[in-house]
């Protein structure tokens, strides 16, 4: 178990600033004797007085809320079409959470449905991917700046292999080759190409923490490996990985939907932004609404995972205020 | 018994002399920072003055509003989150805080100088010191490249940096501390200034370094006549080359005397307290003197005197009223010239 | 300086053979058969198959296949299409088009991602700087293709201003809104840094000592603080082509760009494995070569770094 996170542990810069110069010129940063705060407490009063913080928690809720339980939502169902009554109807803006709300696409199915159905995917890859890549990358990246040495120098070398494969391109390779694209299947082809991000930021940042006074400090106490590496070096090494995972998840939610656009990704029966806004691209030209709704949705979503992740990196850093 | 006391300004004016108007001229400054947690009260009515040739000490904390004051005689505060609610900055007799962006910049740099406290940071890392020194030739004196140039390496030769014309080229990060704060001191001069605040100019560097810069920054004062601020919490520094020194305390000026009279007989009990902070070796083996406590929080500076929690000759009055900067006089009442205390017992602290 | 160079170029040489080697085992390791998907649902003939796996080498166990192929390669040799094209050819004709997409796209990133983000850095905390923010949220946060399709309905379709597709990949003004739409999400990252620099590099201490010189202000932003700033938007733009190049593939196919990246997507399709390794080993390269050389001027502009 890691310790709490006390400013002990993590504020090193923010606490020493009590009687330096800066006190002067900048209360705003342990002002005076008497209330220190730490990173996380800091960064908790930042992200309060954030508009875009609040924007994206809730968004993300209401997100999760609709690929948990799609059925909440919409009586509607997402894969009958009617295509006699229901080809290309427009939508029906004031048709609040009805089956016609967004219209209806080139088989007769209700784009509201689709949307609210397609959101488990998204949610499902995004989610899965980053946990991959962040416990496979992040446990690569901590070895490796963590051991230096020859275990560093192949790491960092496997690293730099899988980086010089555009993700995107590497991605559209591997699964080309499954016949049957399962959900499963898209998240290990991005996170097989996606785990070098997390290990680089990882790595880095534990190099960084290994060389603070305070772990210098704990190991000239006699602290072992483990203790230094688990209570020390990880909870100081986390937040820029936390932060880089969080803005990632919004990118492999992007990639798959791209994915499933090019026909690479989610096929059917699986039910993804990505193959409606491919279908749509057909009808566009007189029926925006058949690719406006997924593609709204799509990007709504990515939107409030990066905008989290952004606002959480920007309270984190004291050097932004 | 106030009304035959004279008040600050007074004080302070007297010991600018007699021969017209001082170069420079602070006149009741105040500087707050606005920050999320409140206003913060940096300078809070600060006045001195210098004259051309003179050498005005600003001793403080970190804290004590001393570096705000010379950023805001710099024209370099950040605002905001800086204002500055009140008072008058007077170069020459005019106010720099009513004069127009422009012509306060022809007078930064040209007139006014100043040396930083850490040069490495200081200087523009990605820019070659040549260019750094000769930039002021270029803009003050719209000088070519190539002159420009050759007035760098003869800035270099005058602050006695080895090989000037071989390290023109080089980078900041090329330079030890020693050289780096040469350079700076090397750019404040470049133009000649009539001013120069120096903010902390010897604090980054080793002992043995700081005599040879300080004694070069007096050496150049000294030949070009120039009027000196000089910013420290360094007692030791200011000994050998102030005329006079200014104490500052939470953002106030709380003693001010010439500099040989503040070593002998301080007026206040923070000067006291400063003076038998410094390890002496006659007093070897005795416990080291510390004044208890902390600087004060500047968002919520104690009432009355800002000193009074940490005062060990602190009284009521002290917990409730300002006290003003007077003039300090001798026993029979004549007066000390330059010399002002901000305490309610000045005449129990210098005569008791 | 040289050794430098010559040290890096010899570290790449690893990781150059390594990333061939991931990409030629995604292909041929994987599964599906691309002789048999010839025939797509019919029957095929078995001696047809064989003769055309032993055509393309496909017979012969995969570490030959790879080693043959490399040894072809540094002849320049890619190997040939199933059409029976050499891929060099077909490589040939594809990649100045994309060249000329990624040069219009880059241009566009760096005039408009580092102005935004000056502009935004310089008002840090005002409202052009959340303006911009949220601008840059709202674009990365689109995918490439949603973005080209609402680029290509509203400028081509509804507005009429550009063309909606490229019949000649020499025209600039055909070029444009492609190039816009592939710069779009780079820019949006571009204009972030800069802004996040700057905005950090104006509180730096040699920013107060350059006011304090008494330096105009034009000049203290322009020399001062561009020069510091652009270090880290430049190995940016560096590590940024594999991500353009991504882009390309779904740009292209929207414009009807004749380019690598449809060239590509057609091999996928097929599965013609020589086309793919062969484009995608060449863009191994050119992202190295351009990590190399942005590592170069990386020095260049801070004289701190060192060739050690």
């Amino acid at each position: 178990m890691p310790e709490p996170l006390t400013d002990t542990t993590l504020a090193p810069g923010t606490q020493a600033s009590v009687t330096e110069v800066t006190a002067a010129k900048d209360p705003s940063k342990g002002s005076g004797p008497g209330k220190p705060r730490s990173l996380w407490g800091d960064a908790w009063f930042e992200l309060r007085h954030r508009p875009l913080f609040w924007v994206s928690a809730v968004l993300l809720v209401l997100l999760l809320a609709i690929a948990a339980f799609p059925g909440l939502f919409t009586d509607a169902h997402p894969r009958d079409g009617d295509l006699t009554n229901h080809f290309l109807t427009k939508p029906q803006l004031s048709h609040f959470f009805q089956a016609d709300w967004f219209g209806y696409d080139g088989q007769g199915r209700s784009i509201y449905a689709r949307v609210i159905y397609g959101t488990r995917a998204s949610i499902l890859v995004g989610v899965g991917v980053t946990a991959a890549v962040t416990i496979f990358g992040g446990l690569l990246g901590m070895l490796a700046g963590y051991f230096g040495g020859w275990i560093d120098s192949i790491i960092s070398r496997i690293v730099d292999i899988f980086f010089g494969l555009p993700f995107l391109l590497g991605s559209m390779v591997i699964l080309n080759a499954f016949a049957e694209r399962k959900v499963y299947v898209v998240i290990a082809a991005l996170a097989f190409l996606g785990w070098t991000t997390i290990a680089r930021v990882m790595r880095s940042s534990v190099i960084t923490a290994k060389q603070a006074d305070y772990v210098t400090a704990a190991r000239a106490l006699g602290a072992g490996t483990n203790r230094i590496l688990f209570r020390h070096v990880l909870p100081n090494a986390l937040a820029p990985t936390i932060v880089v995972a969080t803005i990632a998840l919004g990118a492999y939610i992007s990639a798959e939907a791209t994915l499933s656009y090019l026909g690479l990704g989610l096929a059917d029966p699986t039910i993804s932004w990505g193959i409606d806004i491919s279908d749509a691209k057909d009808a566009i030209r007189d029926n925006p609404h058949v690719m406006l709704f997924p593609a709204g949705m799509l990007s709504l979503t990515v939107f409030a995972f990066i905008t989290l992740g952004d606002a959480v990196r920007d309270a984190l850093d004291p050097k932004l205020r | 018994m106030t009304t035959i006391e004279k008040t600050a300004d007074d004080a302070v004016r007297e010991g600018a002399g007699d021969d017209g108007t001082p170069l420079l001229e602070v006149r009741d400054l105040h500087v707050e920072f606005h920050t999320r947690d409140g206003v913060a009260k940096a300078v809070n009515g600060v006045n001195y003055s210098v004259r051309a040739g003179e050498t005005l000490a600003v001793l403080g904390e970190s804290g004590s509003g001393k570096s705000v004051t010379a950023q805001a005689i710099m024209g370099i505060l950040d605002m905001p989150p800086g204002r500055i609610p009140q008072g008058q900055i007077l170069f020459r007799g005019e106010d720099m805080l009513t004069m127009a962006g422009e012509e306060r910049r022809k007078i930064r740099g040209r007139k006014i100088a100043m040396i930083f406290q850490d040069a490495l940071s200081a200087l523009n890392p990605v820019l070659s010191v040549g260019y750094q020194l000769g930039e002021m030739f270029r803009v003050h004196e719209g000088l070519s490249k190539k002159d420009a140039k050759a007035k760098a390496i003869e800035l270099m030769d005058r602050v006695r940096i080895p090989a000037a014309k071989e390290r023109v080229s080089d980078y900041p990060h090329q330079f030890s501390g020693g050289m780096r704060q040469r350079i700076m001191i090397a750019m404040a001069m470049a133009l000649e200034p009539d001013l120069i605040i120096a903010d902390e100019p010897t604090t980054a560097l080793d002992v043995t370094v700081q005599a040879q810069v300080m004694d070069l920054l007096a050496e150049l004062q000294r030949e070009y006549h120039m009027g000196l601020i000089l910013i420290t919490h360094d007692l030791g520094v200011v000994a050998d080359v102030a005329d006079k020194i200014a104490v500052m305390y939470a953002g106030r000026i709380v003693e001010t005397a010439p500099v040989h009279e503040l070593y002998k007989r301080p007026a206040h009990p923070y000067t006291r307290g400063l003076l038998d902070s410094i390890p002496r070796l006659d007093r070897k083996g005795q416990e080291l003197y510390a004044i208890k406590g902390l600087p004060p929080n500047l968002l919520k500076t104690p009432s009355g005197c800002a000193f009074n929690p940490r005062c060990p000759k602190a009284e009521d009055i002290c917990r409730t009223d300002v006290p003003a900067l007077v003039q300090v006089t001798e026993q029979d009442g004549t007066e000390l010239p330059g010399r002002g205390s901000a305490c309610h017992f000045w005449k129990e602290t210098i005569h008791g | 300086m040289g050794r430098y160079v010559a040290r890096r170029l010899l570290q790449m040489i690893p990781v150059f053979i390594g990333t061939t080697l991931l990409i030629f085992l995604m292909v041929h390791v994987l599964p599906g058969d691309p002789i048999r998907a010839m025939w797509g649902e019919k029957a095929a003939d078995p001696a047809q198959v064989a003769s055309l796996r032993h055509e393309f080498g496909l017979d012969q166990p995969l570490w030959k296949q790879y080693i043959d192929y490399m040894a072809d390669l540094f002849q320049g040799d890619f190997g040939k299409t199933f059409g029976g094209r050499p891929v060099s050819e077909e490589m040939g004709m594809a990649f100045p088009v994309t060249l000329r997409l990624a040069a219009v796209a880059l241009t566009i990133e760096i005039i408009v991602g580092i102005g935004l983000g000056a502009w935004a850095g310089l008002r840090a905390g005002k409202a052009v700087d959340t303006g911009v923010l949220v601008f840059t949220l709202i674009v990365i946060s689109m995918p490439v293709f949603v973005l080209g399709y609402l680029a290509q309905f509203l400028f081509a379709d509804e507005l009429g201003w550009l063309p909606p597709n490229v019949q000649d990949s020499m025209n600039l003004q055909q070029l444009l809104l492609p190039g816009f739409v592939l710069a779009m999400l780079s820019m949006a990252y571009v204009a972030r840094l800069t802004r996040t620099t700057f905005a950090e590099n104006l509180r730096a201490d040699y920013m107060r000592t350059a006011l304090a010189k008494g330096l105009p202000r034009r000049r203290i932003i322009g020399v001062h603080l561009l020069r510091n700033s652009l270090i880290p938007v430049i190995t940016f733009l560096g590590t940024d082509v594999g991500a353009l190049v991504g882009g390309a593939v779904v740009t292209e196919g929207i414009f009807n760009v004749q380019g690598v990246g449809n060239l590509l997507f057609k091999a996928l399709g097929q599965r013609e494995g020589s086309t793919i390794v062969g484009v995608v080993t060449v863009f191994v390269l050119v992202i190295l070569l351009i990590n190399l050389l942005v590592d170069l001027l990386y020095a260049v502009l801070d004289p701190r770094i060192r060739y050690a």
